[in-house]
């Protein structure tokens, strides 16, 4: 058995690429480690899977919503009914972390156990790390690992109000599960502070009445056009525990990356979502007046989104540049 | 001068929860018994018979007759109650989610002996609500567990009168960390739920409901605390009386008894000085027997050596004579009440009634039982009170004789005879009883079996009492694997919530586990990431208690710590860990199966080139295993001894920095 962490790049990079687990499962370490050897060998990963620019390969699916929605027993669901169609699908589950210890309890895969004998399935659970506005900086440099290795790969996170915004600048679609009986997400939804997902599910439909009410209310609270344009918000429901609805949201799901191909967004998309991490990373190293001094926000996700590069490459050079203006300035 | 005869009260039954490698080794062990004046049976099963596996199923592999004995099919049950009629015997059967079919097997077993199935007495524990909160043997979801309860209870009601059909626990709710209060709101509150769900079924006319009603009876846990726990028992007798009363309308006083068996408790035994055991048994079983008026109709003890190993036969012996001891010799049973009338029990059986009133409330505005096992609510009330009193025992606030206080001791001739005072599972036990099996199925009638099982598909599906199917199956040599699967396929299988997201340690953290989160955090940065466990419990043991309290204070100390559960295969696991990309796999093994576990996890971590992730294994595990599993590269072994739990997480961090060839000392 060869172990991953040594081997040159561009063998791991298509040892990903083939979709082998162990290759997979170094990669995510390597994104991890903020040790400085590890950053170049993940900044030359990166390069050697994304060539020049953003894939347009597999599909990101964001899953959001309230504690005790139902998420990871739906995201099981929804894993058993992609592995029935043959598709590869990789699980990042996001949980928050204490912002005492820095620790945290990470216990999807308890809800998420699948045959152990099946190579098409990939579980990583991940901690938010108590920044980044729910999902920790390495998650959107992971996506892009996964989508090298698998046909789905599947983001879930707890999301009350603000915390979903990150994930809806991140994932193709974005799914937002609602707690039957809760009015929480239909007034979100009316405020505004919900960002207005692709695809509403209320799980648990086996409540009866109440689901069936919930369903409702969240129907009328939308504006059923996505801003996005050209895509209509289907309100669905689906009972994970009884397996109904299941393949209706597969479908829909599917459904969704067909549209975004055909009108040819999904490329766009991407290269803005890239453009949103790096920028929010930098804001992070170097604060407003760091941002200020390459132009502003809005240039420099304009310039982001027009030369694309891959993602650590265009993150380093505008980095550069900014340690570099400090050490002019001193 | 003759001494008038003074009027003594019967005594409760007296058991010994046992069974053990095999039907024929556990018959001759409960002949054993009952020849020692043993007045019932208490029937402990293996693992894979709780959870609806044959002894040749994967899952099976080193748990076959472990923690109790294994039931196959009718010819083992037969074996088990040979020589035993079945119409003198009141027989105890700790049984859940199979707990219809082991009934089909005892009708079917009786039915053999020429014995009237409604003259069969006894009790099936048949309580899953508490499985998904403790313990860990469940199968189906909640919705489809309590239909096969209820089947159960009104099949009884109609065929079998003087059976228990189902013991509601608040034992094990005990063991999960409950407080008195807890213990009495929330299995008042399951009883409530199993007879609601029993009177919406439709199975049972209105005018035999209270027949219901009285057949319900309890499990109860006595703890240390015993003037506490006498007021807990004497609490549960008056809110089951006004229960039955006001909200079932029962009108018959005997048919609102608030009937309990006990088996005290077990969580309080401590692997340090064992032989203090025997003192806290005594005194936990003052606490269901002093007062008349609420004291048990059986009572088991477990024997002084269980957080050791499995008891031996003469341990089981003592734990009996402590029973015949109280109930022979002293004079208890000479006298009325000794408690009615004292104000100062009285106003704490008050306060115990008013808080478990609000709890209860709470539950029902929740959406009763089933709701609040489904949200997590109830699963993590319970660990956040396991949670208190292990940090108690740690500040030393609650005081435990040999274990935080008076450490130092003489050494124990208990232990160390040749067996290290425990018993020593036959190893060739699970290899016969396979063999065993393969021959049973290959003389059977297989067509019958096929009619038998479609029969039984069929009840399950259209909704028909699953009771007299079951009973076919068992007649037609159905395996215990067979019905279990049936069901699966129809009902589906269910995870239960961990109850692990409580909210973390505050700001008074002790000053040891702030150092151990520097040193965690340390550790993190010199190998670049943050430090990541994964903790989980591989095999059917379902006791999942001590892994969660691991993962709690692993989170506290700055773990990222990756939960995966109970009944994992070893190849999951394996996966889990690379997946994962943990520094350490932490696993926990209280059923004795440690060692075949072990040694398959060992393998599949090879097979996954993943050797170099370091392994520590916690469990009841004695100590000549615990060497076997060091010298076959398990990292360390924690034992209920390792009370300090500030310590294991600083070993973990000095066991990762090792296999990660970093300095020992930071």
């Amino acid at each position: 058995m060869q172990t991953f962490d040594t081997v040159p790049i561009s063998e791991l990079a298509i040892a990903i690429s083939a979709g082998d687990r162990a290759a997979v499962a170094a990669a995510l370490n390597l994104l991890d480690d903020k040790r400085e050897q590890a950053r170049d060998r993940a900044a030359q990963l990166l390069a050697a899977l994304q060539s020049d620019d953003a894939s347009d390969a597999g599909h990101l699916v964001g899953m959001t919503g309230p504690p005790g929605a139902g998420k990871s027993t739906l995201s099981a669901a929804l894993l058993t009914v992609w592995r029935q169609r043959q598709q590869r699908v990789g699980v990042l589950a996001v949980d928050p972390s204490s912002p005492i210890s820095g620790g945290a309890l990470l216990g999807d895969r308890v809800r998420m156990q699948t045959s152990a004998d099946d190579d098409g399935v990939f579980v990583r659970s991940l901690s938010s790390r108590g920044q980044f506005g729910g999902l920790s900086a390495e998650v959107w440099p992971m996506c892009l690992i996964m989508l090298s290795a698998f046909d789905i790969v599947l983001i879930e996170t707890v999301g009350v109000g603000q915390r979903e915004v990150d994930i809806s600048r991140m994932c193709d679609t974005t799914c937002y599960v609602a707690q039957p009986g809760s009015g929480d997400s239909v007034q979100f939804l009316k405020a505004g502070i919900l960002e207005v997902p692709h695809i509403l599910v209320v799980n648990k439909e086996d409540m009866g009445a109440v689901a069936h009410r919930t369903q409702a209310e969240l129907a009328s609270a939308l504006t059923r056009v996505h801003p996005d344009g050209h895509w209509e918000v289907p309100v669905l429901a689906t009972s994970a525990a009884n397996n109904k609805g299941i393949e209706a949201l597969a479908g829909t799901l599917a459904r969704h990356l067909q549209s975004l191909r055909e009108l040819g967004q999904l490329m766009t998309r991407r290269r803005s979502y890239q453009a949103y991490w790096i920028h929010k990373r930098l804001l992070e190293e170097f604060g407003t007046f760091g941002i200020a001094q390459l132009g502003g926000e809005n240039s420099v996700l304009t310039r982001l989104q027009s030369q694309p590069q891959n993602l650590l490459q265009q993150y380093e050079t505008l980095r550069q540049q900014l340690i570099q203006q400090r050490n002019r300035a001193d | 001068m003759t001494q008038e005869t003074v009027k003594r009260d019967r005594p409760w039954l007296m058991r010994t929860y046992s069974g053990h490698s095999s039907a024929r080794a556990s018959n001759a062990l409960y002949r054993t018994n009952l020849s020692r004046g043993q007045t019932g049976l208490s029937v402990a099963f293996d693992l894979p018979t709780q959870t609806g596996y044959d002894s040749d199923h994967p899952l099976a592999r080193g748990e076959v007759g472990k923690v109790g004995v294994p039931v196959n099919h009718i010819g083992d049950m037969e074996a088990l109650f040979d020589q035993i009629p079945l119409d003198q015997m009141n027989t105890s059967m700790t049984i859940n989610a199979t707990a219809p079919w082991l009934l089909a097997l005892y009708v079917a077993v009786a039915e053999r002996q020429g014995v009237d199935p409604t003259q069969l007495q006894g009790t099936t524990q048949n309580d899953v609500i508490k499985e998904y909160l403790s313990r860990g043997t469940y199968i189906f979801p909640p919705g489809p567990s309590v239909r096969l309860t209820t089947d159960l209870i009104a099949y009884t009601v109609e065929h079998i009168p003087r059976w228990n059909p189902t013991n509601i626990c608040s034992y094990h709710l005990q063991e999960a960390g409950a407080t008195p209060t807890q213990e009495l709101a929330y299995a008042l509150s399951t009883a409530i739920t199993i007879l609601d769900a029993v009177k919406a079924s439709g199975h049972i006319a209105p005018d035999r409901f209270h027949d219901v009603v009285g057949r319900i009876s309890f499990f109860v846990n006595a703890g240390i605390r015993f003037v506490e726990e006498t007021c807990k028992l004497r609490a549960f007798g008056r809110m089951w009386d006004t229960v039955t009363r006001e909200r079932y309308g029962v009108e018959n006083p005997k048919q609102r008894l608030f009937r309990y068996g006990v088996q005290v408790n077990s969580l309080g035994l401590t692997e340090s000085q064992p032989e203090n055991n025997v003192q806290r048994i005594v005194l936990e079983m003052l606490a269901v027997t002093l007062s008349k008026n609420a004291r048990a109709r059986a009572i088991q003890l477990p024997a002084w050596n269980e957080a050791l190993g499995l008891p031996r036969p003469w341990d089981q012996q003592w734990a009996l004579r402590m029973q015949q001891v109280l109930a022979l010799e002293t004079d208890l049973l000479e006298y009325g009440d000794l408690l009615d009338g004292s104000p100062v029990v009285e106003a704490k059986v008050e306060e115990l009634i008013a808080g478990a009133e609000q709890e209860m409330a709470r539950v029902e505005s929740h959406g009763g039982m089933v709701a609040c096992i489904d949200s997590g609510y109830v699963k993590r009330e319970l660990v956040q009170s396991h949670t208190q009193r292990m940090r108690n025992i740690e500040s030393g606030e609650l005081q435990i004789v040999g274990v935080n206080c008076y450490q130092q001791s003489a050494e124990s001739p208990l232990t160390a005879g040749g067996d290290s005072g425990i018993m020593q599972v036959d190893e060739q036990a699970e290899r016969e009883q396979i063999a065993s099996l393969q021959a049973f199925r290959a003389t059977r009638n297989q067509e019958g079996v096929d009619t038998a099982l479609q029969e039984l598909r069929k009840a399950a599906t259209e909704g028909s009492n699953i009771m007299p199917a079951s009973i076919a199956c068992a007649r037609a040599g159905v395996t215990t694997g067979e019905w279990s699967e049936v069901l699966r396929s129809v009902f589906g299988e269910y995870r239960a919530p961990t109850g692990i997201d409580i909210s973390p340690l505050g700001h008074s953290a002790s000053e040891t586990l702030t150092q151990v989160r520097d040193r965690v955090q340390r550790t993190g940065e010199e190998l670049g990431r943050p430090l990541r466990l994964l903790i989980g419990k591989p095999g059917l043991d379902g006791h999942s208690n001590g892994a969660e309290q691991i993962a709690v204070k692993g989170r506290d100390a700055g773990f990222e710590i990756v939960y995966e559960g109970i009944r994992l295969t070893p190849s999951q696991i394996a996966r889990a860990a690379q997946e994962e990309g943990v520094h350490l796999v932490g696993l926990s093994v209280l059923s004795g199966s440690h060692m075949e576990l072990v040694e398959d996890i060992l393998k599949e971590m090879q097979a996954n080139g993943i050797a170099d992730i370091p392994l520590v294994i916690g469990g009841i595990i004695p100590e000549d295993d615990a060497q076997r599993l060091r010298d076959m590269g398990v990292k360390a072994v924690f034992t209920p001894k390792d009370m300090d739990m500030n310590a294991i997480m600083d070993a973990m961090v000095t066991i990762i920095r090792d296999a990660s060839g970093l300095t020992a000392s930071t």
